[in-house]
C-alpha cells in the first residue's frame, strides 16, 4: 500500500481550501446559511462526530499511560508517545468544531466564571479543558527533550505520576459523563439507545476504541514511516481490546434484555437497520474475528478488527446523537457540504499536524533494527498518512 | 408564591390577541403573515393552533424543574421562584443542549443572525414580578387564559373538570407532565392532537443527570486512592524484585531517542 505524497497533498490541499471557504461562510453568514441544523434538530455531526467522535478516539491517551505508568506494564511503553500525541491533537482539534458549532464562540469561556454544577455540559467543558491541560504536559516531555530544556523535563517527570492519574479521573469522568448527556432525553432517544447505562457504555467504548485506535496507529505507522511493526505490542493490545468488546457485549445485551427491547431487533425499520450495522461493526465481526487465535496473532487481522471497532463505534455514538434521534424530531438530518467540508479539514489538519510532529519530535522510540528501516522511503512531509483527529 | 397560567381551550375563541400581545411585550413584528403562522418560533413565541373549530394555545410550559436551566452550562436559563422560566442572552454560549434537552420543543434559536439568541417565551418574568399577569392574560377577553397562584388554578382547573366532565378531555396537562409546569392546560380533544405528547414521564427530567452528576464529588478522591494504590503495589514489585537481587533496570517515562527514520 504504497502511496504518493503527491496525490495527498493534493487532496490535503483540496480539503483545506474547501475547508477556508465554509470557515468563511460559517463565520460571515452564521450557523443557518453554513448548516442544515433546526429548531428541530439543533445537534448535527459537529457535535455528533467531532465532538463525541473526536473525543472516543483520543481515548487511547488515558488508557495507555494508565495501563504503563499506573500497571506498570512495561512492555507497552514504546507506543506510549505517538498515543499521547494523537490525544493531544484530538482534544485540540475537538475544541477548535467547537468554535464553529457554538453559536456565539467568543463566549466559549464563560463556563470558567459563570457555573452550573447541575449540567453535564458545564462538567465535560471543566473536563475537558483540565484534561488537554494534562495531556500537553503529558506530551511536554517530548518537546523539552527536543530542545533541551533539563530543567523543566525534571520538574514535569517529578510530577508525571500525579498528572497520570489526573488524567485517568478526568478522563474517566468526561468519557462517560459524554453519555450521560443524552440522560435528559429518555422521551426523544429511540430505546435501542437510551439506556441508564449510557454513561457506562461510553466509558467502556472509549476504551475499546482507544485500544484499537492504538493498533490501528501502530499499523499505520510502520506501513508509512518505514518501521518496525511492534507486533508483540499490538498482539497483547488485541487480547485485551477483545476481554473489552465481549464485556461491553454482554453489558449491550442485557441492557436490551431487561429494558424489553429485545423484540425491536427484529422489527424491520430505519433504527433497526443502524442498530444491526453498529453492532456488527462493533461487537460481532471483531469479537468472531479476535476470537481466533490465528487471526489475533497477525497483524492483518488485529488491523482489520481494529479498524471494524473504531467504524463501529463511530456509529454507535451517531446513532446516539443523530439517528436515534430523528423519528422523535419528526425529520431526517442530512448535513449541508460546509458542515461536512469543515469536519473534513479538521480531520485533514489531524493528519498533517501528527505527521509533522512524527517528523521533527521524538515520538517514536529509537528504533533497533535499522537494517528492516533502510531502503524504505522516509516520511516526507506531515502531508500524508496517520491517525488523526 | 409560584404563579401559572391556565388556558381552557373551551373558552378561547380563536382571536388570536394573545399572540399579538405576546408579541407587542417581547417587542417582536406581528402582523397577518405572522398570525397565520402556525408554530412557534425564534419570532413567535406562542401560538393559538385551529383544529376544525378546536383550539389549543401553544407557549413555553415554564417546567417546575425545567430540563433547559439545569442543562445550560453557564445557566444562562434559570427558573425564578415566581414561576417564569428566563433567559440571560449575554451569558448564553449557544451550545443548544436546551434545545436537544426539552421535552416540549420550545426554545428556538436565530439560526441566521451572527449573535444569535434562544428565544422563547418567558412567561412574562418582568410583568410577573412586578405582580401584573402576563401578556396573554391580560389581554384575553373571554377568560380562556387565565393568570394566578399555582395553587389556586390548579383547584379551579379540577373543579372544571367535576361540574363538566362530558366537556373535557379527563386531563390537566402540566399538572403532573415531567413534575408539572407553570402552564397548565385544559381541553376537550386529546392533547396530542396538538402535537402534546401525554406520555411524558412524570419525574422531572434534571434527576436523571443528576443522579450520576451528583456522585462525581465522591468518585473523584476514591479514583485517585485506587489509581495511587495501584501504582504503588505495581512498583512496589519491582522495587521488591531489584532488592531480591534481579537486575531491572528503571525506565521512567519513554526515553528521548532520535527519531530513527532519518
Amino acid at each position: 500500500m504504497k502511496i504518493k505524497p503527491t496525490f495527498w497533498k493534493l487532496v490535503f490541499l483540496f480539503l483545506m481550501a474547501a475547508g477556508a471557504y465554509a470557515t468563511y461562510v460559517r463565520f460571515a453568514k452564521g450557523l443557518g446559511p453554513s448548516t442544515n441544523l433546526s429548531d428541530q434538530f439543533p445537534w448535527g455531526i459537529w457535535i455528533g462526530f467531532d465532538v463525541l467522535c473526536g473525543v472516543m478516539l483520543a481515548a487511547g491517551g488515558f488508557t495507555l499511560t494508565a495501563a504503563v505508568h499506573i500497571l506498570n506494564i512495561k512492555r507497552l511503553e514504546p507506543i506510549v508517545r505517538p498515543t499521547i500525541l494523537t490525544a493531544f491533537l484530538g482534544y485540540v482539534l475537538v475544541s477548535i468544531a467547537l468554535v464553529f458549532d457554538l453559536g456565539k464562540p467568543y463566549n466559549i469561556w464563560h463556563p470558567l466564571i459563570m457555573r452550573n454544577p447541575h449540567s453535564v455540559m458545564f462538567e465535560v467543558a471543566y473536563c475537558v479543558m483540565l484534561y488537554t491541560t494534562v495531556l500537553s504536559l503529558e506530551f511536554s516531555p517530548i518537546v523539552l527533550e527536543h530542545f533541551k530544556l533539563h530543567t523543566l523535563l525534571k520538574i514535569v517527570k517529578a510530577v508525571l505520576i500525579p498528572l497520570v492519574i489526573g488524567g485517568v479521573i478526568l478522563s474517566t469522568l468526561h468519557q462517560s459523563s459524554l453519555g450521560t448527556m443524552y440522560l435528559i432525553m429518555p422521551e426523544k432517544l429511540h430505546p435501542f439507545w437510551y439506556s441508564p447505562l449510557l454513561p457506562v457504555f461510553f466509558f467502556l467504548s472509549a476504551i475499546a476504541v482507544g485500544l484499537a485506535m492504538t493498533i490501528f496507529e501502530s499499523s499505520m505507522s510502520a506501513k508509512h514511516f518505514g518501521r518496525q511493526l511492534e507486533l508483540p505490542i499490538i498482539k497483547e493490545l488485541g487480547r485485551v481490546l477483545l476481554v473489552v468488546l465481549g464485556v461491553i457485549g454482554i453489558l449491550r445485551f442485557e441492557d436490551l434484555l431487561h429494558r424489553g427491547v429485545l423484540r425491536l431487533m427484529l422489527k424491520p425499520g430505519y433504527e433497526m437497520y443502524l442498530f444491526w450495522l453498529e453492532i456488527s461493526l462493533s461487537l460481532i465481526i471483531p469479537l468472531v474475528l479476535l476470537t481466533q487465535k490465528k487471526i489475533r496473532s497477525s497483524a492483518g487481522g488485529l488491523y482489520v478488527a481494529s479498524v471494524l471497532v473504531v467504524l463501529g463505534f463511530i456509529t454507535n455514538r451517531l446513532n446516539v446523537s443523530i439517528t436515534g434521534l430523528e423519528s422523535s424530531a419528526g425529520m431526517h438530518y442530512v448535513p449541508k457540504w460546509t458542515e461536512l467540508a469543515i469536519t473534513a479539514a479538521i480531520i485533514a489538519a489531524g493528519f498533517a499536524l501528527f505527521g509533522m510532529a512524527a517528523k521533527y519530535l521524538p515520538i517514536f522510540p529509537a528504533e533497533e533494527h535499522h537494517a528492516q528501516a533502510e531502503g524504505v522511503p522516509a516520511a516526507g512531509a506531515g502531508v500524508f498518512v496517520h491517525a488523526g483527529d | 408564591m409560584s404563579k401559572s397560567i391556565l388556558y381552557d381551550a373551551t373558552l378561547c375563541i380563536n382571536c388570536k390577541q394573545c399572540e399579538g400581545a405576546c408579541a407587542e411585550h417581547n417587542h417582536l413584528p406581528y402582523d397577518d403573515t405572522v398570525a397565520a403562522e402556525d408554530h412557534q418560533s425564534e419570532h413567535k413565541f406562542t401560538v393559538v393552533l385551529n383544529k376544525n373549530e378546536k383550539y389549543m394555545r401553544r407557549l413555553c410550559m415554564n417546567c417546575a424543574e425545567p430540563a433547559c436551566a439545569s442543562v445550560c452550562p453557564v445557566a444562562a436559563l434559570r427558573k425564578t421562584p415566581e414561576g417564569p422560566v428566563i433567559y440571560e442572552a449575554s451569558r448564553c454560549m449557544g451550545c443548544r443542549y436546551c434545545m436537544v434537552a426539552c421535552p416540549f420543543g420550545v426554545p428556538k434559536y436565530e439560526w441566521n443572525k451572527l449573535a444569535p439568541r434562544v428565544q422563547k417565551c418567558t412567561m412574562c418574568a418582568d410583568r410577573v414580578q412586578a405582580g401584573e399577569p402576563t401578556a396573554c392574560a391580560a389581554i384575553c377577553p373571554t377568560g380562556a387564559t387565565k393568570f394566578g397562584e399555582r395553587d389556586e388554578l390548579i383547584a379551579e382547573a379540577q373543579q372544571r373538570l367535576r361540574q363538566n366532565p362530558g366537556q373535557y378531555v379527563n386531563h390537566i396537562y402540566g399538572l403532573n407532565e415531567v413534575g408539572g409546569t407553570s402552564i397548565l392546560l385544559l381541553s376537550s380533544v386529546p392533547f396530542e392532537e396538538f402535537g402534546y405528547r401525554t406520555d411524558l414521564t412524570r419525574d422531572p427530567l434534571p434527576i436523571f443527570t443528576y443522579r450520576i452528576l451528583s456522585r462525581i464529588p465522591d468518585f473523584i478522591p476514591l479514583g485517585g486512592m485506587v489509581l495511587g494504590g495501584v501504582w504503588w503495589i505495581t512498583h512496589r514489585r519491582e522495587e521488591v524484585a531489584a532488592a531480591e537481587g534481579e537486575a531491572k533496570q528503571e525506565v521512567f517515562y519513554p526515553q528521548g531517542g532520535d527519531r530513527s527514520t532519518k
